[in-house]
């Protein structure tokens, strides 16, 4: 009557997926009849942080229903059409894109357990990344200059909200980029530093494509109104 | 140097904060003390406070949350007597002083007192009812229950240091802005709910994780017990909504604090957007609090019936529907806000169809009984007080869906009753059924009946006595939130809820007598086989306590009622099936990650609160320091071997046997 009493399988599927490097393939698979049990430790920590990312998204979409209601409350202030450089956030976006590309060259190299290749991935996707912010810090310092800095109006406090919001995600992904070069650098690439590397990797995707809607939103339609 | 915090900061000049904050402060360092003078630190330092257990962490959710409902209740308590004493201008509490209560009873019976105890609740039971050795993410979880702790405690030290907000539990501006609300009060809400907030959208990944990736083998959804569903609705909605009240309240911070224009008067703010936005988080928590307690009555109402649920899968549906709608109503808070009334009579039939799922569950439950061998013990009591309850909560929301009557009873006291009505009813009756039920599996020893069932007595006719009055005096145009009032007519009406507090505070002793007399005839009252209700699902096919692993093997599903099965199969076999084979399990190791990251957000938080800027960018530092400690270990795991495993198991095993060897049918 304990637990205990399960029949013998054969796939030996009763324990937890824990301890097995996990990396690529677990024993069976947790779909809706889940004969297996529990799927191996890369699938669940994917799977969770897919999670986090989507609750991540639903706080953007606060800041982005919030800059709806608002773009249009300038408060007599300056609108976006004065205010936003289309070229500027162009480049902004093209570094981002680009970080993105060199990231994802950075997963194939851990896959690879291709060390010097992975730091010079993650570099240049760091420098990228900081390249990206940089300029959007000159944007955000040039409108303060003018004037139009985020106590002007309800529009553009929307506007820093979002933005700075997103710069804020970014700065945390470059700090958490230069702790797993270093993690790689001390531990190598472990099956739990492959599993960081990861969810690092779905981190940055999940910011270029918020910026999508962002660049989209705020500055293709804020520039065109 | 240390901001906006000086020796006036501290209520030396009022009698009843000093002194409340004094017995709070002495209580706290008190039980230190005692812990440490016992020789207990080291034991509740390895044990508890590093434990990355489910199971640990879910009984220090629920010890929160029943210090924080205490505390709560003394709110209420000092809300009821000052009402009942408020005609003409009398009563004890200066108006600066009621509104901090009303709203600090409203903020801690939500966030401190309901939300720790559901999760609680769905920390201790999920994984085993999943038949799994832990959640998904174990670190993660006692993360989570520590920044919970957090929040609590940045609410308790506003009573000492500062004050806490006047704005109620929902900071409605353009009160709760800085021009209106210029103190430390709303900045305290603001961090509490915001460091707490991130632990609860945490705990919502990691049971989303584990409820839809981590089950036993066979263990299919449509196997899944009812709380597991519930909890998985609950958990989607956690998950759903907490990002909203984290973008909500960082908005409302950024007028605070930088001076912003979200919600202001001036520069084009728009402050319903923050009704909008604080209610779209809002209406999704009522049922994130409820279904949970809507699953424990499921699993209460079926064991005690000696009968599978009835309808299991219309209430998996309506469970899903639920959570759904819950995302689809949220106007309904607001409909004086002067939408229109297309927009309005839209929300107010929306909300009335959430009543045809709930109403499916409520005659599933109903017909769960109906033929049952029912058992009359104290969560079947609790279960049986909510249905009749929760129906007139339903029935009074219903009648408050429709905009014209909520024209005339928003913002009344019969709204107070209303919401009391159901979350009392409801999600407080749910979590007291769960705690006296799954108590003999947290401890191995069961609750004593007697002082159980007075306690359900007093508490239910508490409930009635205090609300009746508070509908009515709403029907007789009362608001909500008066420190004094002028109206005779609603005098007799405070004074019997001034009565019915009362009773509901014998049934607060009560329940507190029952833990202590329980505690104290453990010996006698053990639960040795580990299913001392006869129980239907996995949780009960371990030991009570379970050992860490929970399982020594993981069990395979072959239906519904996984549990019940097993149990069926080996009473008519009159055997339990043959030993299997142990081998080594690997368990997660404890770590003081989750407190020493609590630790810096309390500290960060409360630099914030304060202006304290050095002080909130060290903390910062520090809790980054932690995870990168954290992130460098070598050994995650540990190794119980196989004999011990045997060990354990065994010793469950026989006792079972020997419960086996004497049964005599169904009771």
């Amino acid at each position: 009557m304990t637990a205990a009493d399960a029949p013998a399988h054969p796939h030996d599927p009763y324990r937890m997926g824990k301890g097995h490097g996990g990396h690529g393939h677990g024993h069976g698979h947790a779909g809706p009849k889940n004969e297996g049990g529990p799927p191996s430790k890369r699938i669940i920590v994917g799977y969770g942080f897919w999670i986090f990312l989507l609750s991540d998204i639903v706080m953007f979409s606060g800041f982005f229903a919030a800059y709806a209601v608002l773009s249009g409350r300038t408060a007599g202030g300056p609108t976006g059409r004065e205010l936003f450089d289309i070229t500027n956030v162009a480049i902004e976006t093209a570094f981002l894109l680009a970080s993105s590309f060199t990231c994802g060259l950075a997963s194939l190299a851990a896959a690879a357990r291709y060390k010097l290749k992975f730091y010079a991935a993650m570099a240049v996707t760091f420098l990228l990344g900081a390249g990206f912010l940089g300029l959007e810090l000159h944007e955000f310092i040039g409108m303060a200059a003018k004037g139009a800095g985020p106590q002007r109006s309800a529009f553009l406090s929307a506007f820093f909200a979002l933005v700075g919001c997103h710069g804020l995600h970014v700065t945390a992904g470059l700090l958490w980029l230069l702790t797993m070069m270093a993690q790689v650098f001390a531990k190598g690439f472990r099956a739990d530093i492959l599993r960081r590397i990861m969810c690092f990797s779905l981190f940055w995707h999940a910011l270029d494509i918020i910026w999508v809607a962002l660049f989209t939103v705020v500055y293709l339609i804020g520039a065109g109104a | 140097m240390l901001g906006k915090l000086s020796w006036a900061a501290f209520p030396l000049d009022q009698p009843i904060p000093l002194i409340a904050s004094s017995v709070v402060a002495l209580a706290i360092l008190g039980v230190i003390a005692w812990v440490i003078l016992k020789g207990w630190l080291p034991y509740v330092w390895t044990e508890w406070i590093t434990s990355v257990d489910h199971k640990r962490i879910g009984v220090m959710y629920v010890i929160l949350a029943v210090v924080m409902l205490i505390r709560g209740f003394a709110d209420a308590i000092m809300m009821r007597s000052q009402q009942a004493m408020a005609f003409h201008g009398g009563g004890y509490l200066p108006p600066e002083h009621y509104d901090q209560i009303f709203s600090a009873h409203g903020t801690i019976m939500i966030f401190f007192g309901a939300m720790p105890f559901v999760i609680g609740l769905m920390n201790f039971a999920v994984p085993l009812q999943l038949g799994v050795r832990d959640v998904a993410f174990p670190t993660l979880n006692s993360v989570s229950f520590w920044l919970t702790a957090t929040g609590a405690l940045l609410v308790n030290i506003s009573l000492i240091v500062g004050e806490f907000a006047r704005t109620g539990w929902l900071p409605y501006p353009p009160l709760s802005e800085l021009k209106y609300s210029p103190g430390v009060g709303v900045d305290y809400y603001l961090w509490a709910i915001q460091i707490s907030g991130v632990g609860t959208l945490l705990t919502g990944v990691n049971f989303v994780t584990t409820i839809l990736k981590m089950r036993a083998p066979g263990m299919s959804y449509l196997r899944m017990p009812m709380f597991c569903w519930t909890a998985l609705a609950s958990n989607l909605l956690i998950v759903a909504a907490f990002p909203i009240l984290t973008a909500t309240l960082a908005m409302l911070s950024l007028d605070r604090y930088l001076g912003f224009h979200f919600f202001t008067n001036e520069a084009g703010g728009n402050m319903m957007m923050f009704m909008n936005l604080i209610w779209a988080w809002g209406h999704p928590e009522v049922y994130i609090l409820v279904l949970p307690a809507f699953g424990i009555f499921s699993e209460v109402i079926s064991t005690f019936s000696g009968k599978p649920l009835f309808g299991y899968r219309s209430m998996v549906i309506a469970t899903m529907a639920i959570c759904i709608l819950a995302f689809m109503v949220w106007l309904h808070h607001f409909f004086t806000m002067g939408a229109g009334g297309d927009v309005n009579a839209v929300f107010g039939v929306a909300t009335t169809i959430i009543a045809v799922p709930t109403g499916v569950k409520v005659y599933n439950w109903l017909f769960t009984m109906y033929g049952g061998r029912i058992r009359f013990t104290t969560p079947m009591l609790w279960a049986l007080g909510f249905v009749g309850t929760f129906v007139i909560g339903g029935m009074t929301g219903v009648l408050l869906a429709v905009p014209p009557a909520d024209f005339v009873l928003h913002n009344s006291m019969f709204l107070v009753a209303h919401f009391h009505n159901v979350i009392i009813g409801g999600v407080l009756f749910g979590v007291i059924a769960g705690y006296s039920y799954w108590f003999p599996k947290a401890f191995g020893f069961t609750l004593h009946e007697g002082w159980g069932k007075a306690a359900f007595w007093f508490t239910l006719a508490g409930f009635y006595v205090t609300f009746v009055p508070l509908y009515w005096a709403g029907l007789e145009g009362m608001t909500r939130r008066l420190e004094h009032y002028d109206v005779p007519e609603w005098r007799p009406l405070m004074l019997w809820a001034a009565a019915g507090v009362a009773l509901t505070g014998v049934g607060v002793v009560c329940q507190i007598t029952q833990l202590v007399v329980s505690i104290r005839q453990r010996e006698r009252v053990r639960d040795l086989t580990g299913d001392p209700w006869d129980g239907r699902s996995l949780e009960w096919a371990t030991a009570s306590p379970p050992p860490a692993f929970n399982f020594a093997v993981m069990p395979h599903v072959e239906d519904e009622e996984a549990y019940w099965t097993i149990k069926q199969t080996a009473r008519e076999q009159a055997r339990l099936r043959d030993e299997p084979d142990y081998e080594d399990l690997e368990m997660p190791v404890n770590t003081p990650t989750g407190f020493i990251c609590a630790f810096f957000a309390t500290v960060v938080g409360f630099a914030l609160i304060w202006h304290i800027w050095w002080l909130a960018i060290l903390g910062l530092i520090g809790a980054y320091a932690t995870f990168v400690v954290f992130a460098w270990r070598d050994h995650p795991e540990y190794l119980i071997p196989a004999a011990e495993v045997a060990r354990i198991d065994r010793a469950n095993r026989s006792a079972r046997e020997t419960a086996l060897s004497t049964y005599r049918g169904p009771q």
